[in-house]
């Protein structure tokens, strides 16, 4: 408020370095591709013209793990999938978000048995659980507004 | 009515000592696990069915004795017809001799066969998981084998289940 009084109409603002850090990932945050299943297709549908994914920043879905922040695990993960996404959640550099897709990812949906993953939980730490079989796009906007907000609110000393 | 000529069937059964039923134009021969190859190159090559379509099996545990039947459906191309064959087998590690050297495509079927039910093949030159990773134990399609399923987590028992659930440390 000092400065901004003094200097008048120059247009400068003044904020705390937290509120400006977390305010630049939000705005610009890159998914990467990890569509596993059928909760893939709402994810393309979501990234697609009608419900624009583009207008939060995540313009394109990188494949590489290394230049990508955001995790979206859509579809159900097997046994045999598990290691191959925990290795590239380790590849991911800080900061990383986790947002578990559909019912699948969350706590394995409808499949209750010895090859599916009871929730993508078991190997990454997720920060947003998104309901739904398969979501519709618009449920995954509200999953990624909300992830939004939830890093609005976090401490620079989570990834430092 | 079955298409596949009675000429094939009655050399079948004589040859190989098979044993046939046919339920609404489809016909399937019983047959031992000693006459497979034998009874396979028969079909091939002088009875024309030319295709291996699938290669599957059924364990039938505590119901009936002969526990696991290994069935296989061959497809002549030239006349459209399909037939089955029908191999019972016994006990807990069966052994069975592979139709690979007749039908090349057999080749990963049997490997799913050995993968999800325990059938073993003699003579398979490749014989190993193919839809489980590779250090699984068990054969999870048999019957004996457990579900696997988790306690499902509703609100009453929601701390109970916590407690045995597991996360990740970072």
């Amino acid at each position: 408020m000092g400065i901004e009084q003094k200097l008048g109409d120059m247009g400068v603002v003044t904020t705390s370095l937290e509120s400006a850090i977390n305010w630049a990932r939000t705005k610009s945050m890159w998914p990467m591709l990890y569509g596993l299943a059928c909760c893939a297709i709402e994810m393309m549908a979501a990234q697609a013209s009608h419900y624009d994914l583009s207008r939060f920043g995540m313009e394109l879905m990188r494949a590489s793990p290394r230049q990508s922040d955001l995790m979206i695990v859509a579809g159900r993960v097997s046994r045999k999938m598990a290691p191959v996404l925990r290795n590239l959640y380790d590849q991911m550099p800080d900061p990383k978000w986790v947002i578990a897709m559909g019912d699948c990812a969350s706590c394995s949906g409808v499949f209750n048995n010895y090859a599916i993953l009871q929730g993508v939980d078991e190997i990454v730490p997720v920060d947003i659980y998104v309901a739904g079989c398969p979501p519709k796009p618009e449920g995954l906007i509200h999953g990624i507004v909300t992830l939004h907000e939830k890093i609005k609110t976090e401490k620079l000393s989570r990834w430092s | 009515m079955s298409k596949i000529s009675n000429s094939i069937i009655s050399q079948m059964i004589t040859r190989f000592g098979a044993s046939s039923a046919e339920f609404r134009d489809e016909t399937t021969l019983i047959i031992q696990p000693d006459q497979i190859v034998e009874g396979c190159r028969y079909l091939r090559d002088i009875a024309g069915f030319n295709m291996l379509l699938d290669a599957t099996a059924v364990d039938y545990c505590p119901a009936t004795t002969p526990r696991f039947h290994l069935i296989y459906h061959f497809y002549s191309t030239k006349k459209n017809v399909i037939i089955a064959l029908r191999i019972p087998l016994n006990g807990n590690e069966p052994e069975v001799q592979t139709i690979e050297s007749v039908y090349p495509n057999a080749n990963w079927y049997e490997r799913e066969i050995w993968d999800l039910m325990g059938i073993h093949f003699e003579g398979h030159s490749d014989l190993r998981r193919i839809v489980l990773p590779v250090d699984w134990v068990g054969h999870p399609l048999r019957k004996d084998y457990p579900l696997g399923y988790e306690e499902v987590q509703y609100t009453f028992n929601f701390d109970d289940v916590n407690k045995r659930k597991r996360y990740p440390k970072d």
